[in-house]
């Protein structure tokens, strides 16, 4: 990743404020395409704040979220796709229609549905797409009937086929298995080298950040002022590009400290 | 074991329940039987063999004045006007429902004023219907309508409103418009909940309907009912009772198996 590329996401001076409490404040970043940005740090420290000016959610109090060069409207869009930790597919329909659905909204504006050989193109995309995430054998299953590990390769497969510039994750393994959050971590990294993604991801997981993140930020408050824990907003207080020898590494003790104090 | 954990099997379920049945149809054919043996004209607690009998004439037989059978008219006349105004209540409940659901600038320009009419006891509405609207079938039609679309509006703009705001997000980020997140994500998920408060809304419908019909009418099952009361003919209001709660049964039963087939994802049946 040469440093001299374009960036596809650029934080300029933002803040974002709701009446006197601050949540984040001079946030300045640039993510590069291909980047893969783990974003860690204590509840409340904005991270989710952070993942939401993205999102197009909402939008920042002052300053600019710049994607491709362009500000963003507070809206969401099909350019930056989203999983989050949950209810992040359609229950009613199945992980096939689920996948369907972005493509369907895509071609057909009036009726969202899609017949005859349009049909049959963009059902060889979704299956293809759900092929890559592992659940080909499971077109005809609806989510309720998904173990939560399913559900969010699901979520990623629904995201994917829209080929979005930038990919959100919102903690997007905390609610699984151990061992299924191992499998979804070499998905996740597979699916990120093959597609060249740009991806985003908030978790509460250090190790896992460091695993599977090229470059780590950590968003805490620099000034505290304990009379009025809302005066200060919060910032990326660190922000590591990580190599082979850093990640071979792992976290550094102060962060680490920082998620135990938390924990 | 404790009283509540003994849970009974399915053949002795079913034998326990029609216990009190049982036993209510046993202490009314006793009293029935005392009273017609004290005088055989008593028309308060008539025996089930001259109910059949009541029930007999006015299911089979053709009533010479108006040229029709008396228990099918009434039927007939009662089932159309509870459909249409119920099919107006569901189908006025599902565009306004949702539309207070998905979209919050509807919802502050006509979540006030549903709410205002759904404090409205309906009744007592229904002279202003009756002068409005005359006293022909509109007026019924009406009043089942404006009973009934209220709550179930508010109800399912809840429901709408309250599913989770990811997978609004979410649609929106897989590139749906307003329309389109509207069709493919609130309706579908709507519709298992409006046949669940159309099937709440069913007994206030069928109130609505027999006091309309009770007080101006010339045909329906409640019209009867009140006709025949200056008769104090039991005989036939018990048979028409059993009636109007077969039919009320039969409803509901049919919208539970309709939700049950075309939503199996809301039943928890794919699990």
């Amino acid at each position: 990743m040469s440093p001299d590329t374009a960036p596809i996401l650029e934080f300029r001076d933002v803040w974002v404020e709701y009446g006197d409490k601050v949540v984040l404040e001079r946030v300045n970043l640039a993510i590069r395409p291909g980047e893969f940005v783990s974003v860690v740090g204590p509840s409340g420290a904005g991270k989710s704040t952070f993942l939401r000016l993205i999102l197009g959610q909402e939008g920042p109090s002052r300053g600019e979220v710049l994607l491709d060069g362009t500000p963003l409207a507070p809206e969401c869009s099909p350019d930056r796709g989203v999983v989050f930790q949950r209810y992040s597919v359609f229950p009613h329909l199945t992980a096939l229609g689920n996948v369907l659905f972005g493509l369907e909204c895509a071609h057909a504006p009036l009726t969202a549905r899609l017949f005859g050989t349009a049909r049959a193109r963009a059902r060889g995309e979704a299956v293809a797409m759900l092929e890559a995430v592992g659940l080909g054998h499971s077109l005809d299953v609806y989510p309720a009937q998904m173990s939560g590990g399913m559900q969010q390769r699901l979520a990623v497969a629904q995201a994917l086929v829209k080929h979005p510039r930038v990919l959100l994750l919102d903690e997007p393994f905390g609610a699984l298995d151990p061992g299924i959050r191992l499998d979804m971590h070499d998905l996740v990294g597979k699916l990120w080298q093959e597609h060249r993604l740009t991806v985003v991801m908030v978790t509460h997981d250090i190790n896992e950040a460091f695993k599977l993140g090229t470059r780590v930020l950590a968003f805490d408050k620099r000034r505290h002022d304990p009379h009025a824990p809302n005066r200060y907003g919060a910032t990326a207080v660190y922000d590591v590009t990580l190599d082979r020898k850093t990640r071979a590494a792992g976290p550094p003790a102060e962060l680490l400290a920082a998620a135990d104090a938390a924990a | 074991m404790r009283l509540v954990n003994i849970r009974p099997s399915r053949g002795p379920r079913i034998l326990i329940g029609a216990v009190p049945i049982a036993i209510a149809i046993v202490i009314y054919m006793v009293f029935s039987a005392a009273r017609s043996e004290a005088n055989p004209n008593d028309k308060v607690l008539p025996t089930f063999l001259a109910m059949a009998q009541a029930a007999w004439r006015l299911f089979t037989q053709v009533d010479p004045r108006t040229g029709e059978i008396t228990a099918l008219a009434d039927t007939t006349a009662s089932l159309w006007r509870l459909g249409i105004g119920v099919g107006i209540a569901t189908l006025s409940t599902l565009i306004i429902g949702i539309a207070l659901g998905v979209v919050p600038l509807v919802r502050a320009a006509l979540g006030p004023i549903v709410t205002i009419i759904a404090v409205i006891p309906p009744i007592a509405v229904l002279p202003i219907l009756f002068i409005a609207l005359g006293l022909g079938e509109a007026s019924k039609i009406a009043l089942i309508a404006i009973g009934i679309a209220p709550y179930m509006i508010r109800d399912l703009a809840g429901h709408v409103a309250g599913l989770p705001s990811e997978q609004f997000l979410k649609a929106q980020t897989l590139g749906a418009s307003t329309w389109q997140l509207t069709l493919r994500v609130a309706l579908p998920q709507a519709l298992p909940r409006l046949i669940d408060s159309l099937r709440l809304s069913m007994g206030p419908a069928w109130v609505f309907l027999i006091s309309a019909e009770a007080i101006a009418s010339d045909v329906g099952l409640g019209y009867r009912i009140f006709l025949v009361r200056r008769y104090l003919s039991m005989d036939i209001i018990l048979p028409y009772v059993a009636w109007i709660s077969l039919l009320a049964i039969l409803t509901d039963w049919a919208l539970l198996t309709i939700s049950r087939k075309a939503f199996p994802w809301a039943h928890g049946d794919a699990r």
